[in-house]
């Protein structure tokens, strides 16, 4: 067969194929996404769930649909109309935009050539990620300005310090990838994962925590969905909005969780790869290979649909177990107060962040200059080091603390103290003498 | 007088593990969304078994064949402490009295029971039923025919020398 790159008309139909079939399938995660976030806090909570329309509820997503739909739009008096209007689709564009550099299945093989299974394998892959999903802030805060409401004000401001202070660290634990990768596509990402025969959620450990930390963060979600704050803020920055207008930002919040998913599966849990070499592709000068032989010489990797549709269920597998791990938190954790927020961000996460970059780089540099290969040895060597920072992270994190909250085992924390009747008296007649007059 | 005074020693908020506590928050939330012991009841399915004395939507025994038991004494018109039935009495050429109209304001009624205490015949009772939609607010004024029609089990009058219901 012929391993060639597709090329020419067939290329651009291959392009508008997967254009438009990974925006339907973005879209229709997104809205079972919602409804999983239904069930499963319903399971969560020992209830059922919206299970009515449809098998299992199924249908539900398009009955939510049709309802936002047929709803009025409301447009506030003083609202500042054009920014009004023009803030939901700030939002909703790059949560869906984001999508587009994210790898989703091995090659595919077709008759006219070899098919990446990815929408744009941009060369800056994950500085398309970061710009794009930093832009979706703007149509936060314009939402919360322009309902010219206080409380949906209020959400904007949050959500943008919020926004900038997690980025940091977002940005941080992505450069422990970055110098793992040696590149910044997210094509490359996954390929030095297959090379390392691990995925970097070991040897990388710690940035993987920071790095989902961050991304609940950024993603407005609980426990840091401070811009919206029901119990404080109505509902934040989307107060105002009804109807469609509010599904958009509905429909952008969980594109984020899908697309922030997908980052986290693509960069320390492999993206598409399966355990095994059998499935590894990679684009090395002109030729798709699998890897190298040990006199260097490349090994032709085999492309099938087969294999295109086995690591498509892989990357939806760990794209599902990150959102189900957004849903789960969610209904689990209380909500931040918002100077914990910042003081997590800006006192342990950045800090932790900056350190464990500097750790990783000395090992990187240590590692090559005792000239072990790249390989399974590499990542065990890392994995102990990450191992040991994550511990240590845990440790000065948790030190002299507590295990539970202040309400458990507070029979052995209560002490009954009781006063003698003279003293009681004493105490009575103190309090009942009038105070000494003052000067 | 001695007094008792209670000190709970509570750990200061900087010393409370947030890392822990979430962890083991999450381990119960797990256990519950995978504990198929769900406690919503799946309501048209499966219907809630109401108490013997529930009352609730009205019914007028009917004799074998098929007159209604009510011989228009005018208690229970007289009795409703809502004043939801209306009664017109009749009587027939054997000198029965029996119902003209009866008819019961399902709105007004407050569901007391009294109508079904009072009665002489055992002919109007409260039922045990709850499901009594409507579209139309008229449709709330059941005459004598629909209060014939209603086949739910009437409910159990409360006996005094066994006040349990045992």
């Amino acid at each position: 067969m012929d391993l060639q790159p597709i090329e020419g008309i067939p290329a651009l139909v291959a392009a508008i194929a997967k254009n438009v079939g990974i925006f339907s399938i973005v879209m229709v995660v997104v809205a079972y996404a919602t409804l999983a976030e239904r069930r499963v806090s319903a399971f969560i909570q020992d209830r059922r769930g919206p299970n009515r329309v449809g098998p299992f509820g199924l249908l539900q997503p398009i009955a939510d649909g049709i309802k936002n739909i047929l709803k009025e739009e409301t447009l506030p008096a003083t609202a500042s109309r054009f920014f009004f209007v023009l803030a939901p689709i700030l939002v909703l564009v790059p949560s869906l935009v984001t999508f587009a550099v994210i790898p989703i299945a091995a090659p595919l093989p077709t008759p006219w050539g070899v098919v990446d299974m990815v929408i744009a394998d941009v060369p800056i892959g994950i500085l398309w990620v970061l710009a794009f999903s930093s832009l979706a802030v703007y149509g936060v805060v314009l939402g919360g300005w322009a309902s010219n409401n206080k409380y949906a004000f209020l959400g904007g401001l949050r959500a943008s310090a919020q926004m900038v202070s997690y980025e940091v660290a977002l940005g941080l634990s992505i450069i422990a990838v970055l110098m793992m990768a040696g590149n910044v596509t997210l094509s490359d990402v996954v390929w030095q994962q297959q090379q390392l025969g691990m995925w970097f959620a070991f040897p990388l450990s710690l940035a993987f925590i920071l790095f989902v930390i961050s991304a609940f963060a950024e993603t407005n979600r609980l426990p840091f969905d401070m811009p919206e704050a029901e119990s404080e803020l109505v509902t934040g920055y989307h107060t105002e909005y009804s109807a469609m207008k509010f599904s958009a930002f509905m429909i952008s919040e969980f594109g984020h969780m899908v697309t922030a998913s997908a980052l986290m599966a693509t960069l320390f849990l492999g993206g598409w790869d399966l355990p095994g070499s059998w499935d590894d592709a990679y684009w090395f000068q002109g030729q798709l290979i699998s890897g190298f032989a040990a006199d260097g010489s490349v090994i032709l990797a085999s492309p099938s649909l087969l294999k295109t549709l086995a690591t498509f269920v892989g990357f939806g597998a760990k794209t599902s177990l990150f959102l189900l791990l957004y849903i789960w938190i969610r209904w689990t954790l209380p909500r931040f107060r918002y100077d914990q927020v910042m003081s997590l961000g800006w006192k342990v996460m950045l800090p932790t962040a900056l350190a464990y970059v500097m750790l990783i780089a000395m090992t990187i540099l240590l590692l090559d200059e005792l000239g072990v290969t790249y390989g399974f040895g590499y990542g065990v060597a890392l994995t102990a080091v990450s191992g040991a920072a994550t511990l240590a992270f845990v440790f000065f994190l948790d030190r002299g603390r507590t295990i539970t909250g202040a309400a458990a085992r507070q029979t052995q924390r209560i002490e009954t103290k009781t006063i003698s009747p003279a003293v009681a008296a004493l105490e009575t007649a103190r309090s009942a003498e009038p105070a000494p007059a003052g000067d | 007088m001695a007094i008792s005074v209670k000190v709970m020693h509570r750990p200061a908020p900087e010393s409370t593990s947030y890392l822990r506590a979430a962890l083991s928050g999450m381990a119960l939330t797990f256990k519950h969304m995978v504990n198929p012991d769900k406690v919503t009841q799946q309501y048209p399915e499966e219907q809630t078994d109401l108490s013997p004395r529930w009352r609730g939507t009205h019914v007028m025994e009917t004799h074998a064949d098929g007159r209604p038991k009510c011989v228009a004494c005018g208690l229970c018109p007289t009795v409703c402490p809502a004043n939801c039935i209306r009664l017109v009495g009749g009587e027939d050429d054997q000198g029965n009295r029996y119902p003209v109209v009866y008819e019961i304001d399902e709105f007004r009624c407050i569901f007391c029971g009294m109508c079904q205490e009072v009665c002489p015949v055992e002919a109007i009772h409260v039922g045990r039923h709850f499901e009594n939609a409507e579209y139309t607010r008229d449709r709330f004024v059941y005459d004598l025919d629909r209060l014939m029609e209603q086949d739910h089990p009437s409910t159990l009058l409360w006996d005094p020398s066994d006040p349990t219901s045992e």
